[in-house]
């Protein structure tokens, strides 16, 4: 087997190896789910080609837990801890930030199809040159003093949210020899209650990276992947404006027992 | 019919300059009484110290009573809404300054509730922090009991001397954390017993 590094910044291997592990572990999973085995619609926690996963994912069964008392909630957060300018996040600055405008929205439902409403988005990513506002991101791409990457807001009372912002590029980063994410922007939502709290990233469609990224390839299940991948929406497009995509979150089922006082907020 | 969660991905290295904010880490100001903190490192499977994870925390206040009160983003130094988040430092260490949550229910444990994020790390992980007092709670506790002896210490902070909580997170090895799943959330797949 070929020699694994962690080190985030060994790139050791070439991009054919990643490439080779990752569809060993893709035709298992298929051979598996062939044979009657339980379909995937996670990432795995243990994924050898995401270098940085081999010394941190759990070695052990997840413990099975029934949630009680404070697991039944979630943070609660209000309009006065948002404001609706963050949403936009072509506006923070003095100018306007370079690259393609575009508009990513969406709805936030549970398990149930029933709207996640009042709840915080927060949102980040790189700018149209694939560079984030990090001081731990050295990639010699252009910072833009117009864009910060960083976005939040409140769903709707039908769970929606909208961000406006710029698309954006895929960049390189060092989990082996020329290493390249797909473009993506990341996403943080709560839900109605602790076991529903996630962190994922919304990919553009059609992105020519995505069978080369470990990260996207680490959802096992073609369908599953899918689901990260937003839907160019034309009719979220404006005249001489912006390009638009669609992406719905679905978080888990939620576990509360659905109360009317829950329909008020 | 259900529909199928949204897959997760990993928080990423960068999540350094979106997801912290001004006072994140403090539940209550220091000089609030019953003030102690929460703290500890988080290490990887070689024991070596992780520089870029990110803690959330969950409580109920002192008397066990959860808040409902929006504000949780911005401190006003009023009101206790029993949610903080803190990435830790370049040596893996986090420190939240909070209360001691109260008793939710006659004789249950109390508890805080851990999230925990990382590069690295596919999807967030969940964990809870029990007082290591009240040794008569702590054996009554449903969850408690159904962890395997040897590691149920990983679910227990250790009192400092000054009154203070430490909770180290493992995230593999000998000194595993005890890491919870939920029913009706999306599986993850990998680890093995």
């Amino acid at each position: 087997m070929a020699h694994k590094s962690t080190h985030p910044d060994a790139a050791v291997n070439s991009q054919a190896e990643i490439d080779a592990e990752v569809s060993g572990i893709h035709s298992a999973y298929r051979a598996q789910r062939d044979g009657g085995g339980e379909e995937e619609t996670n990432a795995r926690l243990n994924f050898p080609p995401y270098r940085s996963s081999l010394l941190r994912h759990p070695t052990k069964s997840l413990h099975h837990a029934d949630p009680e008392g404070i697991e039944l909630y979630s943070p609660a957060f209000g309009h006065r801890d948002v404001s609706p300018v963050e949403a936009d996040l072509t506006i923070q600055h003095n100018g306007e930030p370079i690259g393609e405008r575009i508009i990513v929205t969406g709805r936030v439902v549970d398990g149930d199809g029933r709207p996640v409403a009042g709840q915080l988005v927060e949102m980040w990513q790189a700018n149209a040159a694939g560079r984030y506002m990090h001081k731990r991101d050295q990639h010699p791409a252009p910072l833009d003093p117009n864009f910060t990457g960083v976005g939040r807001t409140l769903t709707g009372p039908g769970g929606e949210y909208s961000f406006t912002t710029i698309k954006p590029a895929p960049y390189p980063w060092k989990n082996h020899h020329n290493a390249w994410r797909s473009a993506h922007i990341h996403f943080s939502l709560f839900g109605t209650d602790f076991t529903q709290r996630i962190v994922t990233q919304m990919y553009f469609p059609g992105d020519p990276i995505f069978d080369l990224d470990p990260i996207y390839q680490s959802i096992t299940d073609q369908a599953a992947r899918d689901r990260l991948v937003a839907t160019y929406d034309h009719s979220v497009s404006q005249h001489e404006w912006n390009t638009g995509y669609r992406w719905d979150i679905v978080l888990s089922g939620s576990n509360r027992t659905w109360a009317e006082e829950d329909e008020e907020h | 019919m259900k529909l199928t969660p949204t897959p997760a991905q990993t928080v990423g290295p960068f999540f350094g300059y979106a997801l912290p904010y001004v006072g994140g880490a403090a539940l209550v100001d220091r000089t609030h009484p019953g003030a102690l903190r929460l703290h500890g490192t988080v290490y990887d499977g070689d024991g070596a110290p992780i520089p870029d994870a990110m803690i959330e925390l969950w409580q109920p206040d002192q008397q066990g009573r959860v808040s409902q009160e929006p504000g949780s983003l911005r401190r006003d130094g009023y009101t206790f809404t029993g949610w903080g988040r803190a990435a830790v430092d370049m040596v893996g260490h986090y420190s939240f300054t909070t209360v001691e949550p109260g008793s939710m229910g006659e004789g249950r444990a109390p508890y805080f509730l851990l999230t925990v994020f990382g590069r690295g790390l596919m999807d967030r992980l969940f964990t809870r922090v029990y007082l290591p007092e009240s040794s008569a709670a702590l054996e009554q506790d449903s969850l408690l009991a159904s962890v395997p002896e040897s590691r149920r210490s990983t679910l227990l902070a250790t009192r400092e001397s000054g009154g203070d909580l430490r909770f180290d997170i493992h995230l593999q090895g000998e000194l595993e954390t005890v890491f919870l799943a939920y029913p009706n959330t999306p599986q993850v797949t990998g680890p093995v017993d």
